[in-house]
């Protein structure tokens, strides 16, 4: 137990270096989440009150569609040389490895999300009336939410044919509660909470987080082993 | 194809005709609904076998993911297959329903929405296994993915309950007419049977398919 | 007696139908070196993984120092021709991550300059040739200070001052005890090393036991092949 924990710390350590070292990346993933809310907006039609009630949901979706490239690269440079067998082979154990991207992506979408909140007031005019500090506490359980079952779905989909259409096809209808959940929080946050709704849809999100974490540790070694 | 999958086709068939034509005359039409209240004979079974048939998938996953014995994998193969055909029904019929009852073919009820993300999940694990090869891949990548997707079971079942949603509430079997729940009944038994038959063959189907994969 | 480093009892593993090894049944004692030797397409690569568990068998089994496989990859290394390096971290850092990770023992001042990286090591691995990222290869299986090692066209993509490199680092291997096995179209450059001999053909095991393969069967097989490509498939 010990000696997973500490090698997933390393792996984790690995992730943000190679985030850091491909700043790109995560810039040219952070455009990609602007452009989708900017796209969004022509859908809500360019009318100031439904831009503003869905906001959170064009944050959400903008994001989820980001994440899908996030994902899908963080398993190409472990596919590319077989690095992720190299490290199997070390042998690392698979839950360290699972928990090490997860928590890589998961840092890597929160910062996405944490940037696109400022986008989505100034370009939805929705001014978060329910709370800024609440805001940003929802977007890291949200990015949690997307990552773990992400992780899951890109470790698989990046070795199999098609991957590119294969991963949203997978991943989108498996989200569904967790951004469902998410979406409410936020929208909570943006129109505020008269009736006091926040914590439990905080609540459920979170339960949603609990069980794709557990499952994904679960899981992995299934994936990864031959 | 066996004498005794034959016989229980057969046996599934005729139940069939006998549950329909109960649904349709036997019962009673409901005060509110009058006849369209018939769509639930088939709907409600449907439902269930549906569920069952994806909580089938979820046990042959963890099956095969416990012995790696092929047989697991040819239940998972046939459970989502029929899941997801059952799946589709079930979203036909509701639609047909929904529209003079609601008059809408589609809305985005918490029940039909969760309907649609339960049918889409599996049919993900369709496409995945459609794209990955090697058969021991393929069994052990769509098992832990079906066990992932499987949290959509319950989530569809108790959406209606927590939700506030336009879909009927499931009604207790007490506070039916007795000739609607004997037709109910009947035609689950025969549903339920004709799951259980088609993933029989499409079990075999499986079988016969890894056999000649494999060259063996 | 000490367990064989590796037993197979017919071991067989199919990709999608074919049988790229089937029925090998061999067992090489502890500090033995073996040559793996066979054409293009024999089922090398995929017998090499299955020694490393890399793969599972299909049928049969395999066992590593007298018990399972995948509980002794502590102590077996791997190199063929994916060579798991991150292309973004440089050839230091490579390492580095692995030695981490697996806890190892070696120093990694000492196995860049044993493969002659050291002056290149502060680069990303993007930059490498071919040649350097094999050696960055070699490094990392040098660190872990395997009891057994696999190599899978060891003299692949290097130069002719990687060649003498590698046949330095076999004797040293050798002679510390290390249980190895490459596989070469090199025969000639390692049978003085070798201990054991196992020629492969269409996935079947046609030849394994003590000593050097003999003369006239090489002349045979190099008659037979032409030009050969240096890496292979699985």
């Amino acid at each position: 137990m010990k000696e997973v924990v500490r090698q997933c710390s390393l792996v984790v350590r690995k992730e943000l270096l190679h985030l850091w070292r491909g700043k790109a990346r995560l810039v040219a993933t952070g455009a990609f989440a602007f452009a989708n809310l900017v796209v969004f907006s022509f859908a809500g039609g360019l009318h100031g009150e439904a831009m503003r009630t869905n906001a959170a949901g064009f944050l959400w979706v903008g994001i989820l569609l980001a994440s899908t490239l996030a994902l899908g690269e963080s398993f190409r440079v472990e596919v590319q040389n077989q690095a992720l067998e190299a490290m199997v082979l070390l042998p690392v154990h698979p839950a360290a490895i699972f928990y090490g991207k997860a928590i890589g992506n998961f840092v890597l979408l929160s910062l996405v999300g944490a940037v696109m909140v400022p986008c989505s007031i100034v370009l939805f005019d929705a001014v978060p009336v329910g709370g800024l500090g609440r805001l940003f506490l929802t977007i890291p359980f949200g990015a949690a939410a997307i990552s773990a079952p992400g992780t899951m779905h890109a470790a698989l989909s990046c070795r199999a044919r098609s991957r590119d259409v294969l991963l949203p096809l997978l991943l989108f209808p498996l989200v569904v509660p967790g951004l469902v959940a998410a979406v409410q929080a936020t929208q909570l946050c943006f129109l505020g909470d008269a009736m006091g709704e926040y914590g439990s849809w905080l609540t459920v999100l979170a339960a949603y987080c609990v069980v794709q974490w557990g499952l994904g540790g679960l899981l992995f070694s299934h994936i990864v082993e031959e | 194809m066996t004498l005794g999958m034959r016989v229980s086709g057969g046996v599934a068939v005729l139940l069939w005709v006998l549950g329909m034509a109960a649904g349709l005359t036997l019962a009673p039409p409901e005060e509110h609904m009058s006849d369209l209240v018939r769509i639930m004979f088939v709907h409600v079974p449907v439902a269930w076998a549906a569920m069952a048939t994806f909580t089938v998938a979820l046990v042959a996953s963890v099956g095969w993911l416990a012995t790696h014995r092929w047989g697991w994998d040819h239940l998972l193969d046939a459970s989502l297959e029929v899941g997801v055909l059952l799946g589709v029904l079930l979203s036909v019929q509701g639609s047909v329903w929904g529209y003079p009852t609601w008059g809408t073919w589609w809305t985005w009820d918490p029940r039909l929405t969760s309907v649609a993300v339960m049918v889409l999940s599996f049919l993900g694990i369709l496409a995945l296994r459609a794209f990955v090869d090697e058969p021991e891949k393929r069994a052990s990548w769509s098992a832990a993915a079906s066990i992932l997707a499987w949290g959509s079971v319950p989530f569809t079942y108790f959406c209606v309950k927590v939700m506030n949603s336009l879909h009927q509430k499931q009604t207790p079997w007490g506070a039916m007419h007795p000739d609607m729940l004997k037709a109910l009944l009947l035609n689950t038994a025969t549903i339920t049977l004709l799951t259980v038959w088609m993933l029989m063959a499409r079990y075999q189907l499986a079988r016969t398919e890894l056999r000649r994969e494999l060259g063996t | 007696m000490a367990p064989p480093a590796i037993a197979t009892a017919g071991a067989g593993r199919r990709f999608i139908g074919r049988w790229a090894v089937r029925g090998v049944t061999l067992a090489v004692p502890q500090g033995a070196f073996l040559l793996v030797y066979g054409p293009n397409g024999a089922g090398k690569t995929t017998l090499l993984r299955l020694m490393g568990s890399a793969l599972a068998p299909n049928e049969g089994t395999v066992s590593l120092f007298g018990g399972e496989a995948a509980p002794a990859r502590s102590r077996v290394a791997l190199l063929t021709h994916a060579d798991g390096h991150y292309d973004e971290l440089s050839g230091r850092e490579n390492l580095e991550q692995a030695k981490a990770l697996g806890g190892l023992r070696g120093s990694v001042d000492e196995v860049l300059v044993r493969v002659g990286l050291h002056l290149r090591a502060r680069d990303p691995v993007r930059q490498y040739s071919a040649g350097m990222r094999k050696r960055l290869a070699f490094a990392r299986l040098l660190l872990k200070e395997p009891e057994l090692a696999l190599f899978d066209e060891p003299y692949a993509a290097l130069d002719e001052e990687g060649h003498t490199v590698v046949d330095a680092l076999f004797q040293e291997l050798h002679a510390r005890g290390t249980t190895v096995v490459v596989s070469t179209h090199q025969v000639a450059r390692v049978s003085a090393l070798c201990t054991h001999h196992a020629e492969l053909c269409a996935g079947q095991l046609v030849a394994f036991g003590p000593g050097a393969p003999a003369r006239s069967r090489q002349g045979v097989r190099a008659a037979g092949s032409l030009g050969e490509p240096s890496a292979e498939g699985p």
